[in-house]
């Protein structure tokens, strides 16, 4: 079964343990900065918004990129970079319309999610469920059900 | 490792900032934060010294697990010799200010002399420069923190200010972070603003690599989340209610300091409650709480965050608060509530914005107000004092220009923000002051709570709850349920929770873990992450060597047994109604055995040979 990360921002209390844990997982360092998914705090509204890549079928970083440094992981449905390939032109960064792949001036390269090779970091991490790892054809379960329940069937 | 091992000096006088190797030995006896940010007071700074004075210095310390993956590893404190009390202030503070600094690589910023002109310290990484503030002096916390990330053009900047109350003077001014996050008491703001500073933006891309055992690490932070999981207070009733889940249980018990402590209970308190906050008002239909927040690696996430009635008369025409903010947490809704005499949720909720926006202490803040509205009804201060305002018990109105007032420094906010000691001396009426060591004690009535008194009055900060919280036993049975009514065994009580405090405000974590963790669940996440061995004992150790540390300062400032004491009124004045009716607090029964269970002499003062024992001797 093809999963696929699930956000709820309803559920996020914006504590950023998601952004430690991907961090870490890939560069041994608890450094928001450097991490692959980000939480993002709208104060005046009290919402927070966890954000990452959505891993697209179409894959326009992966089409874009001259030096074939970007490849799909079929099983995975993961799109992974190689850091070996990669030459730091940046066009993905241009061409991703998310904004989810990013440069980093330390290592030269451009990083994205790689759902961790199936068991991404940032869902085991998260203490409210913001964030799942569940079936890809059924993220919207979750709201049909909201909306199911919502639906007056004792009308006649 | 897990210190950086680098602390930045800043020398206002000169300008000049410089980077400088952290005395490892000393973190090795004061874990971090609190204790070892107290240790280097007491190397540089004269005990005697005027706090307001360049002489005087500010430290923002970090703990050594701060921006880690430990929950609740967002915390820094600011330690400081405090305008308020006199004493060694220190006053910790969550949101995300914190884990950057730690980020930007350094476990202390020490700040020294006094700048001729204002200025604001900005750090990125290890650069780090003193730059022009003028246009910043005058302007609230908010204005600033906007203002910073307008010229800094960097979203993740995170900014810690002093507002317009601390510029003016106010004795009780917090350093304010993130908007809403607060080292709240003591007046550490109060002399960071004598120094001319007006904040600190930092923005830290180095992250935190240096973990001792990283395998371990992680293993030993994931047990200990789920023990916060599955713990009632850290699990439920924290992120549901916030600290505020306190409100309702505190009034039941008859232990809610309210219009001035002439009162046990109060009748309101339901309408200002974690459970009212969470009602649809009837006015526009949204409750006041819109959502739970966490502070940086937080899994409990107490925070409020809340909103006004936009036709709420307090905020009627001014769109600027019709937003949401941090909202009341349960001191803050005790202060600009009960005690005053308050019930409008909206009005307190808007003068804890205002605490906020301003930077000043909502504690120290209500309670003064409280104070001041018994020397209004008593006829010792009338409009002409207060500029036309009838500052009676209970009225929503009073609270919300006086928040204003003292907020800017202006008017009869001036009087109230040197706080009700010297407010109620002033007018000659001392015994009006709810105060220990000239600072406002907060939201757990000691008639009710006997414990409570001896943690208010031997707090090296002056009055406060969380340097011994001894409401969690008494009250809510952790770990181990005692009766709140008795005084049998509360020295011991108290002695052990100020010690265990002392060392988990030195860690980089939150003391609501505290709720679900004892020292035997930090030690194994110090253990993991830090050099040296770090034990439940040595735990113990380390705390009670901080609490002796910051005795002995106070004593070097001059404080002595006579200050550990109670306003009159919790000793001679018993409580009317409800379960403590005809109860005083009976605190000479607790500070005889508390003064020998420390080691100390009968006089409360710190002896040789305690000192000896501690590794303390030297250090003054
Ligand atoms: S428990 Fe509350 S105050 Fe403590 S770190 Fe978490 S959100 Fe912040």
């Amino acid at each position: 079964m093809l999963k696929s990360l699930h956000i709820d921002p309803g559920k996020c209390t914006g504590c950023k343990q998601c952004e430690m844990a991907c961090s870490y997982e890939h560069e041994q360092s608890f450094n928001p900065s450097l991490s692959r998914i980000k939480v993002f705090d709208f104060h005046e509204q009290g919402r927070f918004v966890p954000y990452t890549c959505t891993q697209c079928t179409e894959a326009w970083c992966l089409q874009a990129c001259p030096v074939d440094a970007i490849s799909a992981n079929e099983s995975l449905g993961a799109k992974v970079v190689s850091a070996d390939l990669c030459v730091g032109c940046k066009v993905c960064t241009i061409a991703c319309p998310f904004g989810t792949i990013s440069y980093n001036p330390r290592s030269g390269v451009v990083s994205k999610c790689d759902l961790c090779d199936g068991s991404p970091k940032c869902a085991e991490a998260c203490p409210t469920g913001a964030i799942t790892f569940v079936d890809a054809s059924a993220t919207g379960l979750d709201k049909m059900r909201q909306w199911a329940q919502k639906t007056d069937t004792a009308a006649g | 490792m897990s210190w950086t091992g680098k602390i930045l000096r800043v020398d206002l006088t000169s300008g000049t900032v410089k980077s400088e190797p952290l005395n490892t030995e000393w973190a090795q006896q004061y874990i971090g934060q609190r204790g070892l940010a107290t240790r280097y007071m007491c190397a540089e700074v004269d005990p005697a010294v005027d706090p307001l004075a360049p002489e005087n210095k500010v430290i923002f310390a970090t703990g050594p697990l701060t921006g880690t993956a430990a929950s609740t590893s967002g915390r820094y404190s600011v330690i400081t010799k405090g305008p308020l009390t006199g004493a060694i202030a220190c006053s910790n503070s969550g949101g995300f200010f914190g884990a950057e600094l730690k980020f930007a690589g350094w476990d202390m910023v020490i700040f020294e002399g006094k700048s001729p002109t204002p200025v604001y310290l900005y750090i990125e990484n290890d650069d780090a420069k003193l730059m022009p503030a003028d246009d910043l002096w005058g302007q609230s916390v908010w204005a600033t923190d906007k203002a910073l990330h307008d010229r800094h053009q960097d979203p993740q900047l995170r900014v810690a200010a002093v507002g317009r109350a601390a510029e003016k003077g106010c004795l009780y001014a917090g350093v304010v972070n993130d908007l809403h996050r607060a080292a709240g008491r003591s007046g550490v703001g109060t002399v960071m603003a004598s120094k001319n500073l007006k904040a600190v933006a930092v923005r830290g891309t180095n992250g935190v690599s240096n973990i001792k055992d990283p395998a371990r690490f992680m293993k030993a932070v994931a047990a200990e989340k789920a023990v916060l999981a599955e713990n009632a207070v850290t699990g439920q009733g924290l992120p549901t209610y916030g600290t505020q889940v306190l409100m309702n249980v505190i009034n039941e018990i008859g232990a809610m300091p309210t219009r001035n402590a002439r009162d046990v209970q109060f009748e309101g308190a339901s309408d200002i409650s974690g459970e009212a906050m969470h009602e649809p008002r009837k006015t526009d239909g949204r409750p006041n709480l819109t959502t739970n927040a966490a502070c940086f690696g937080c899994t409990i996430a107490c925070g409020r965050i809340s909103s006004i009635d936009e036709k709420h008369f307090s905020v009627e025409n001014k769109p600027q608060y019709h937003h949401n903010s941090g909202g009341l947490e349960y001191e803050a809704a005790w202060a600009l509530g009960s005690d005053c005499g308050v019930d409008d949720l909206d009005a307190a909720t808007y003068a804890n914005f205002i605490c906020n926006e301003d930077g000043i202490d909502p504690i120290t803040f209500g309670a003064t107000l409280a104070a001041a509205m018994e020397l209004f009804e008593e006829g010792v201060i009338t409009t002409e004092q207060t500029g036309g305002i009838e500052l009676k018990f209970g009225s929503a109105e009073a609270l919300v220009k006086m928040v204003e007032l003292t907020g800017r420094g202006e008017g009869f906010g001036a009087e109230l923000g040197l706080g009700s000691k010297r407010l109620c001396e002033k007018y000659g009426r001392p015994e009006l002051s709810m105060t220990v060591k000239g600072q406002e004690f907060p939201a757990y009535d000691p008639r009710g709570i006997q414990g409570m008194g001896l943690t208010y009055a031997t707090s090296n900060r002056g009055a406060c709850h969380v340097r011994g919280y001894t409401v969690a036993s008494e009250v809510l049975g952790i770990p181990e349920k005692t009766d709140p009514h008795v005084t049998e065994g509360k020295a011991g009580l108290v002695k052990a929770f100020q010690d265990a405090t002392a060392a988990v405000d030195s860690t980089g974590l939150c003391l609501f873990t505290t709720f679900a963790w004892g020292l035997e669940n930090f030690a194994p996440q110090l253990d993991a992450a830090c050099d040296g061995e770090w034990t439940v004992e040595r735990l113990a150790e380390a705390g009670e060597r901080i609490w002796n540390l910051e005795r002995a300062f106070n004593q070097a400032a001059g404080l002595t047994g006579a200050d550990d004491n109670l306003p009159k009124r919790l000793l001679k004045d018993a409580g009317k109604v409800g379960p403590t009716a005809g109860m005083v607090n009976r605190l000479d029964e607790m500070l005889p055995e508390y003064y020998s269970l420390r080691g100390w002499t009968d006089d409360g003062l710190v002896p040789d040979e305690t000192r000896q024992r501690l590794g303390i001797a030297d250090s003054l």
